[in-house]
């Protein structure tokens, strides 16, 4: 009847966000019984493989570095009342510039000079892939859905072509750059935690992390306490009130996308800098795509981020021990978690809000019906 | 001759590249004029893929590979439609939701049915693909050049659903165009208001228009998995739902610009294959990737109104509520 | 009346809608008699769309019976109505636009599965129509060629096309001009003459007056009233609709005018199309008055409104405010505001106010960098909490919670939080669009109250407005607008509403102005 039930706020946050990842759990468990598997197995190893070691937790939260930053990028859009489907080209073009960096500085400079510079060739060649479809949108009035989805591809053909071309390392098959030098390492976690006496198991979980942390608190600060930020949800919410109010849209549509790119770009700084240490093919690997789940799943809000990329980083690594331990299963079954995830928390939502919204009835009050104008009597 | 023959060869590839985009294109016309954005016809067209190679394996008939994609593609789009029309939800992030789930469920049932990691097996038996049928005195006539050769190569050569494809444009252009069905889809697509004030359900309309896009996408996935190579691998759209979208844009919504647009799109890539590594006269060795990446700049051109405009279906993206 | 023995066309039982907790429709009863005019008056929010949405089988009543020529009906889809002879004229236009006009007449009566024929047989009886009721449409032009009055035209046509004996039409003369609702009502008595029944929805006082036979009165969902139009008087109907003696002049002094504020010379704006809107448009804006632009809706006022604010780039001539030409000097709404311009928009949903935001955060749209709501770069939020009650209070918004979404507040509290924003800020100028629609009668004469208190204390103020009664209500000076130009400028005092009538008709005024 109405658009969407409104639901207080603890509800709309928490209850029917865990209800709808809940729903897609038990699908996803019906799926699991449909291969021949026992869900509640398969569940178990899901999360003692992601949270039950050392390790599993550093492999999860490794992952969940890459949704952060994916997941802010579609968030800070998604405030501008753009669907920024292009973070996984973004990262992918945003690796490459910190790759670059790390491959020109890695044996030259030290590690605290060669991070400030690869954030920002990271964050510089992000927000640059981002550019043009927000220009496009801005300006010429091209949707974004499908000028990102375009520019994801065409980042893959620019970046197949570098690779082949250009960066591969001579004398090697795979399209891959040279190893990156030893000062571009981004430390790992179980290292740093060496440092202070602390032991922790070895995983690829590294300074990344601390640098997504720092991004959502800055996009937190960004969106709900300052000028801009203002302005960004004016322009998101309301165009003509936006345009009313002084804001240009078109301004903020490309700084915002400039931002969300930017993001999505410092992807390159966990998975290329902090793990794999040299720049390879189609290393984001549909984590711009998790994006959409995280920034979905945690309402666009930097904690709901935080907690929705740990879980899908949980999901990524509990997957993993999932396709080691049980034959019928390999590690597409996450893909599937991601892809029923996204369908209730952003498709299906009403599913469940619509009864939920009659546990509060007072909530459902509508304005009557618009009629025509007003009277004036004489 | 033999540059000409590489032409005709070329075209002929391009024939068969063009046509389960072509499908795909059409699906999306559909569902679009409808006013629902059909950003799911990756998933629909892998999913079908999946199924149709599935079931063609075990059963050995490409017909009821056919049947078990097509019913495969409907289920997707009737989630789609229950979602995105009765649910009201986001059109965008529904298909992005199914178009990722397919991309895991495949592999994962490949994976628990066949056990090869992923895959199904090849499908080598008799009947189980949609192989090429020979038109008489094809091999006869390939031995003259000119039409010969293109008698043998443009016309004769082809399985079924490249013929299917052929004859979907004119179809749908006359349903879209000469039919009360059309007249009501692309009225849909406009205003939803009107439609629902003239008495004619919305939501129907729009589920009759996203089981077409499930049926059209699901014979484009079977296409794939059964005509076009012999069993299914991981992602083997490869975005070609994505390029359709594009084609269909190109094609302004329309049956035979879209049709111009999938050949268009089809021919870089049968060109990109041949220019592999190959110098030409002035500009020296493309890049296959640039030639692969054209159809999508192409599109972003065109939408950015630098050769010519396209105009969306009005109401499209907007999910239908009575009060306004 | 004679009709007694015959059934009537429409009759309502014990009609009853909610919405949620909103009662819209409470147990109404009433009856339409064959070959008349009937109106239906009331407030906005009365329920007088819910109840003809119920009759067109848009919404389906909870209870309550609905019968035609005498016989029961059940109207569970429009598809319904139109089976049981009931034809509906939005007041927005349920129109394909990219449609030729044949191709709307038979959208959903297409008599077959192919078109050719169907479009035939519509050519031809579309044609006879035609004849029949002067109703002469041109059938094979898309309808957005088409002026407003040949769209609502269309309508008809696409009602009586499919068969209707009763025709509703939802505030059809918001978009004519006074001489074309005129030829409306012709064509409407010329309707009834030939036995079909009209319902006439309106809030327009005079229209009912001019056209209806019998008139029923909602207010609240409930009919409060219903009487022969020829027995009852507008001030009778107006507090029956309102529920209490109206007051029907807003109480003024003579204006004092002072010095020149704003200074327009020679404006034009032109739409995205490219299409001139306002038309080399002058005129002086003086301390202490209220100047009214009046005019049917669509020829200008919106655009010249959104010109003087900022938000449309003029194409030619001069806004002067404080020795600066705005236009020239490419000063933005922002710059405006920073020089005392501040504007109460038309369209309060859609420009005024972000419906997702809390009251606060609205109550600081387009002030959002001013000092007084931030530290620096960042917004500072007790600030802002606190001038927002601070507002509340002196406007008299309810419910008084900051932190409340602004959509959850009535129509006449979001306008008065939006003019307490406005008028916050000292403005020198004060430019405002429709300042009462959408708003409840208790709302409507606070605000009228507030603006000629503003007028008093020396601001200048722009007023623009469709309802003629408003504009002559507070307007000290009128300017008429047609078509782009200012057509007419009359003093409140010579301005009568046959006079305005005529120039906003396009009919340019004689003699001096």
């Amino acid at each position: 009847m109405s658009a969407s039930a409104k639901l207080p706020r603890w509800a709309e946050r928490g209850l029917l966000p865990l209800i709808n990842l809940a729903a897609a759990l038990i699908l996803s468990g019906v799926v699991v019984k449909i291969l021949g598997e026992s869900p509640w197995a398969a569940l178990k190893l899901l999360v003692s493989g992601a949270l039950g070691t050392q390790e599993g937790i550093g492999y999860t939260l490794y992952y969940a570095t890459n949704f952060i930053f994916t997941g802010l990028g579609v968030a800070v859009a998604y405030h501008a009342g753009l669907f920024n489907i292009g973070c996984e080209g973004q990262a992918y073009v945003g690796g490459l510039g910190s790759g670059l960096v790390a491959l020109w500085l890695g044996d030259r400079a030290p590690l605290l000079v060669v991070l400030p510079v690869a954030i920002m060739a990271g964050a510089a060649f992000g927000a640059a892939w981002a550019l043009i479809p927000a220009w496009l949108q801005a300006r010429r009035g091209s949707h974004i859905v499908i000028t990102t989805i375009m520019f994801n591809f065409i980042a893959a053909s620019l970046m197949t072509y570098l690779l082949v071309n250009v960066l591969i390392k001579p004398g090697q098959q795979s399209p891959e750059s040279r190893e990156f030098g030893a000062n571009a390492f981004l430390p790992a976690a179980h290292e740093l935690f060496a440092k202070i006496g602390i032991t922790f198991s070895p995983s690829p979980w590294n300074l990344a992390f601390a640098i997504a942390l720092l991004a959502a608190a800055l996009v937190w600060v960004l969106v709900w306490r300052t000028r801009w930020g203002y302005a960004l949800r004016v322009a998101g919410q309301n165009q003509s009130a936006a345009v009313y109010a002084g804001i240009s849209p078109s301004r903020i549509i490309i700084q915002a996308m400039l931002l969300s790119g930017a993001l999505a770009g410092c992807l390159g700084l966990n998975e290329l800098l902090g793990s794999q240490h040299r720049i390879l093919i189609d290393f984001p690997s549909g984590a711009g795509f998790v994006g959409i789940a995280v920034a979905l799943m945690g309402r666009n809000h930097p904690v709901g981020i935080l907690v929705a990329a740990v879980l899908f980083g949980a999901l990524a690594q509990g997957g993993s021990q999932l396709a080691f331990d049980l034959p019928k299963i390999n590690r597409d079954m996450v893909v599937v978690i991601q892809g029923l995830v996204i369908l209730f928390c952003g498709a299906l939502e009403n599913v469940f809000r619509t009864p939920l919204a009659k546990l509060w009835p007072g909530r459902l009050a509508r304005s009557p019906q618009p009629s025509g104008g007003m009277p004036v009597p004489r | 001759m033999e540059t000409y023959t590489l032409i005709v060869l070329t075209l002929a590839a391009t024939i068969r590249v063009a046509t389960p985009l072509l499908l795909a294109a059409i699906a999306g016309m559909f569902s679009e004029r409808s006013g629902v954005v059909d950003l799911g016809l990756e998933g629909k067209m892998l999913g079908a893929a999946f199924a149709a190679a599935a079931v063609s394996a075990a059963t050995g008939s490409a017909w009821a590979g056919l049947g078990a994609g097509i019913a495969a593609a409907v289920l997707l789009a009737l989630l789609l439609a229950f979602a995105t029309v009765s649910q009201r939800g986001n059109q965008v992030v529904a298909a992005m939701a199914i178009n990722i789930m397919v991309a895991g469920l495949g592999p994962t049932l490949a994976l628990a049915w066949f056990n090869l990691g992923g895959q199904t097996p090849q499908l080598d038996g008799p009947g189980q693909r949609f192989t090429s049928l020979v038109w008489p005195w094809a091999s006869t006539a390939a031995e003259h050049p000119f039409p010969g050769l293109l008698y043998a190569q443009l016309l004769s050569g082809h399985n079924l659903i490249v013929y299917a494809a052929a004859a979907l444009v004119p179809a749908s252009a006359w349903v879209l165009f000469r039919t009360r069905f059309g007249l009501r889809l692309r009225a849909v697509g406009e205003n939803p208001h009107a439609v629902d004030t003239a008495g004619i359900s919305v939501t129907g309309l729009r589920y009759q228009a996203i089981l077409i896009s499930g049926v059209l996408c699901g014979v484009a996935g079977t296409y794939l998995s059964t005509a076009a190579s012999a069993g299914f691998t991981r992602d083997m759209t490869a975005g070609k739902g994505y390029l359709a979208l594009a084609a269909l844009i190109f094609g302004k919504w329309k049956p035979y610009p879209t049709l111009f647009a999938c050949l268009l799109f089809a021919f870089t890539d049968a060109l990109a294959s041949r220019l592999q590594g190959v110098a030409l006269p002035l500009v020296g060795v493309i890049p296959v990737q640039a030639i692969l990446a054209l159809p999508y700049v192409l599109t972003v051109l065109l939408l950015a109104g630098f050769v010519g405009k396209a105009t969306a279906p009005a109401a499209i993206g907007v999910p239908y509520a009575k009060e306004k | 009346m004679v009709e007694k023995s015959v059934a009537p066309a429409l009759e309502l039982r014990a009609i009853d809608k909610r919405f949620g907790t909103v009662h819209a429709n409470r147990s109404l009863s009433f009856a339409v008699a064959p070959g008349s005019i009937h109106g239906l008056i009331g407030e906005n929010g009365a329920g007088k769309s819910t109840l003809m949405n119920i009759v067109y089988g848009f919404h389906r009543a909870d209870s309550g019976e609905i019968y035609v020529h005498g016989r029961r009906v059940d109207l569970g889809s429009p598809q319904d109505a139109i089976r049981a002879g009931i034809g509906m004229v939005h007041q927005h236009f349920m129109l394909v636009e990219n449609f030729t006009v044949l191709e709307n007449v038979v959208l959903g009566v297409e008599g077959g599965a192919l078109l050719a024929g169907g479009l035939a047989r519509a050519r031809r009886e579309l044609e006879k129509l035609a004849c029949d009721y002067a109703l002469a449409v041109p059938l094979d032009t898309v309808v957005s060629e088409l002026p407003v009055g040949l769209q609502q035209r269309v309508e008809i046509l696409k009602a009586l096309y499919r068969g209707a004996q009763i025709l509703i039409l939802d505030e059809p003369t918001a978009v004519l001009t006074p001489q074309e609702a005129d030829a409306l009502f012709n064509m409407l008595r010329r309707l009834r003459d030939e036995g079909k029944s009209v319902i006439l929805v309106t809030h327009k006082l005079r229209e009912i007056m001019a056209i209806t036979d019998r008139v029923t009165v909602m207010r609240q969902g409930v009919i409060v009233g219903e009487v022969v139009t020829a027995t009852t008087s507008p001030r009778e109907l107006a507090e029956k609709m309102v529920g209490r003696a109206v007051l029907l002049r807003v109480e003024k002094k003579l204006a004092q005018p002072g010095a020149t504020l704003l200074a327009v010379r020679d404006l034009e704006v032109r739409d995205r199309l490219g299409v001139a809107r306002v038309k080399g448009v002058s005129f002086d804006l003086r301390a202490g008055e209220i100047v009214g632009v009046a005019g049917v809706s669509g020829n200008g006022q919106s655009e010249l409104l959104e010109a003087l604010a900022g938000i449309r780039l003029p194409t030619r001539g001069s806004i002067t405010l404080q020795h600066h030409d705005l236009v020239r000097e490419h000063l933005g709404p922002r710059e405006r505001r920073a020089l005392g311009l501040a504007h109460v928009p038309e369209d309060r949903l859609r420009m005024g106010v972000v419906t997702n935001f809390s009251a606060e955060d609205n109550a600081i749209l387009g002030y959002h960098d001013r000092a007084e709501c931030t530290r620096g770069g960042w917004l500072d939020r007790a600030a802002i909490r606190k001038a927002c009650e601070g507002k509340m209070a002196a406007h008299d918004v309810r419910p008084p919670l900051p932190s409340l979404r602004i959509a959850a507040f009535s129509g006449g509290n979001q306008q008065k939080l939006v003019l307490a924003r406005e008028i916050d800020v000292d403005p020198r100028v004060l430019l405002v669009g429709q300042p009462t629609r959408g708003v409840d009668i208790g709302a409507i004469e606070f605000i009228h109250k507030k603006l000629v208190a503003l007028r008093d204390a020396g601001k200048a103020l722009l007023i623009v407005s469709v309802e003629l009664d408003e504009i002559l209500g507070l307007a000290d000076r009128i300017l008429v607008m047609n078509a782009g130009e200012i057509v007419g400028e009359l003093l409140r005092a010579d301005a009568t509403e046959e006079k305005m009538g005529l120039l906003m008709a396009g009919v340019k005024s004689e003699g001096p102005a």
